[in-house]
């Protein structure tokens, strides 16, 4: 049967459709919106994005976004990637990997006020209701603010929040990826004279590469967009300041929607490359295949 | 000195028992071959020799070594696996040094001896490629080539060829002979087709339900079968076996399977003598039957008379399919045999090739 030009298009058009009225056009219109002031009604050209890149509290969220790729990123799929070698070898595999796996089932919202609890500072001398002044206090230690002490502590307390709710998802897809290596070959490593070290960085993690890229990639765009956590537990407070919290502030608080349009424009700006590499790399998988 | 030896060993997984109580013994530079239907314990048994598989209870020895709490790559063995497992993500040349790479070797040894296996085994030109771009038979030479540039005291196969179509398993079955006069090492190999088992071995070791059931050349296990499972098992067509009872005339032996009656060989009689009417099954291989009217020895204790089922030519020789009373039986004839589907023959058993086996304890009397 012969096929006109336009009938593969027929069947894109629908999707491509919704995809320019949703996502195209208003990614564009928030472009344009970046250049004009608070309400729209006066082009300012870059003034928005001088205060982003000037701004103090703007410096120190993107100080911040760069600090969460830093240890957000390389713990996650770091402690996933381990988890699901050594989790293979337990009996009770699936229990604890379920239970690892649990964050990722509550709300980030819900895990930010759990968090806060457990990091809950009172003042030396009253009661401490956070488990861990709770058990500084027992041990005739003072308490510490957790998330107060800044600008390394309060910070690195939301990135392990972080971390905490994200593991589980890295450990569940690498593992599957690392099930998915032939047992044979792992064996044939073992005859050839490779001790399980040896085994993990010249077999195991060449094998699972494309898995890991995959699964890297999607933490680092989770970790630009990261915003729950640090809304719910500072919002931003004590130099914790992210750069969707502060996108959320601009719009919703301060109504500067110049400003804001502005840090969206940037935020996606810097999703561009690691789409690209996603895309890239699956392209790759789809041609090994 | 690259004996291995197997003290008692035994292999439970939970309640299953894979490897039941084996010994066996295998001398230096033997290619023994482990052979059974599957499930029998025999790659159980290769992967505790390989230090694949902790075993439950006994002894293993290489080397005169006891490698019971050694791990396989402190073994000096080598293995090749059934889906040749090589490393997707290396090239040939990589897949065989990776294993040199680890023992730390110069780099001109390596390169040498990675050359040295690609010609021994032609596969020179295909050191660059990865294993994703060679076909099943390049990858078993791969596979093959991965463990002899180790130079091991020892060779595993786990069934190789098991994988590669009847025409190139023929061609590797020879190469693997040729290569182990060449290598002058001590071969384990693990395969459940008894005719790459009779073809290859210098010693064959029959297993079943995790039991050593014989060991030996491999025309003395044809021809001498300790019990009716190596009976069956190797040789094809299998042996033919008839439900009969042994009786006692004028101071000869009979078989009685009620549709005939065959005369025993006198020198059969010592070994049969306390069996008198008793039942036995009587064993015939499908080649030690013969047409009547091309084997002149054919007289009226040793012929039967029995209805043609089907035909398979062969070629050289033809397969027939054959009821003589209750009985089917398939005899392997001459291709002059000129019998149609449905018409009777008349065929000849040679007799002092037959067997007869113990229906209890299913051990061969003679």
């Amino acid at each position: 049967m012969r096929t006109h030009w336009f009938t593969p298009w027929l069947y894109v058009i629908p999707a491509l459709a919704t995809l320019v009225f949703f996502l195209i056009y208003p990614s564009f219109n928030t472009l344009v919106i970046s250049f004009f002031g608070p309400q729209s009604e006066k082009l300012v050209g870059f003034a928005n994005y001088i205060y982003c890149f000037t701004n103090e509290i703007m410096l120190s969220a993107f100080r911040n976004n760069l600090l969460w790729v830093a240890l957000f990123v390389p713990l996650t799929v770091f402690l996933g990637l381990i988890l699901a070698v050594i989790l293979d070898r337990v009996r009770y595999e699936s229990l604890v990997k379920s239970i690892i796996f649990m964050p990722m089932a509550i709300s980030f919202v819900g895990a930010g006020v759990i968090w806060k609890f457990v990091y809950s500072y009172r003042p030396t001398g009253s009661a401490q209701i956070g488990i861990l002044n709770a058990f500084l206090t027992f041990l005739g230690r003072q308490p510490i603010p957790w998330l107060i002490e800044r600008p390394w502590i309060n910070n690195i307390c939301l990135i392990i929040v972080g971390i905490w709710i994200w593991t589980g998802f890295c450990l569940v897809v690498l593992s599957a990826s690392y099930k998915g290596i032939p047992r044979e070959l792992l064996e044939a490593a073992r005859v050839d004279g490779a001790n399980e070290y040896r085994i993990f960085w010249k077999i195991t993690l060449p094998l699972m590469k494309p898995t890991v890229a995959v699964v890297a990639t999607t933490m680092f765009i989770n970790v630009l967009k990261v915003f729950d956590i640090v809304y719910v537990m500072t919002n931003g407070a004590f130099s914790t300041e992210v750069i969707a919290n502060r996108m959320y502030k601009e719009m919703f608080i301060f109504r500067n929607y110049g400003r804001a349009s502005a840090i969206a424009s940037l935020l996606l700006l810097f999703i561009i490359p690691m789409i690209i590499i996603n895309v890239q790399r699956f392209r790759e998988q789809e041609a090994f295949r | 000195m690259a004996r291995v030896t197997l003290k008692k060993v035994t292999k439970k997984f939970k309640e299953v028992v894979a490897v039941d109580n084996i010994s066996i013994d295998i001398e230096d530079k033997e290619f023994a071959v482990l052979v059974g239907p599957s499930g029998c314990g025999k790659s159980t048994t290769l992967r505790a020799i390989a230090g694949l598989e902790e075993v439950t209870s006994g002894e293993i020895y290489i080397a005169e070594r006891l490698v019971n709490d050694i791990p396989p790559k402190d073994r000096d063995i080598a293995m090749v696996f059934q889906n040749y497992a090589l490393y997707p993500h290396m090239d040939v040349y990589n897949n065989m040094a990776f294993g040199l790479k680890l023992r730390k070797l110069p780099k001109e040894e390596i390169d040498q001896r990675v050359q040295e296996a690609a010609e021994i085994l032609g596969i020179e030109k295909l050191l660059k490629r990865r294993p994703k771009e060679l076909s099943g038979g390049q990858r078993q030479r791969v596979a093959v080539g991965r463990a002899i540039v180790r130079k091991p005291k020892v060779f595993l196969f786990d069934e190789p060829l098991s994988n590669l179509d009847a025409k190139l398993r023929v061609a590797m079955r020879a190469e693997i002979s040729k290569l182990h006069d060449r290598l002058q090492a001590t071969i384990i190999y693990v395969t459940h087709d008894q005719i790459e088992a009779m073809t290859m071995a210098s010693r064959i070791f029959i297993l079943n339900e995790g039991r050593l059931q014989q060991a030996g050349p491999p025309l003395e296990v044809y021809k001498a079968p300790a019990n009716l499972f190596v009976a069956g098992f190797i040789g094809s067509p299998a042996m033919n076996f008839i439900p009969s009872r042994l009786l006692k005339k004028d101071s000869s032996y009979f078989i009685d399977a009620e549709s005939f009656l065959v005369k025993l060989p006198s020198d059969f009689y010592p070994s049969i003598s306390s069996y008198e009417g008793k039942e036995v099954i009587f064993g015939v291989r499908p080649e030690d039957f013969h047409d009547k009217q091309f084997y002149p020895e054919g007289t009226a204790d040793n012929t039967i008379k029995a209805k043609i089922e089907v035909i398979e030519p062969l070629g050289d020789e033809v397969l027939f399919y054959l009821l003589c009373g209750e009985h089917s039986l398939i005899a392997k004839l001459d291709s002059r045999t000129n019998k149609r589907v449905g018409e009777e023959i008349e065929v000849v058993l040679e007799l002092p090739k037959t067997h007869l086996f113990d229906p209890k304890s299913e051990k061969t009397i003679v």
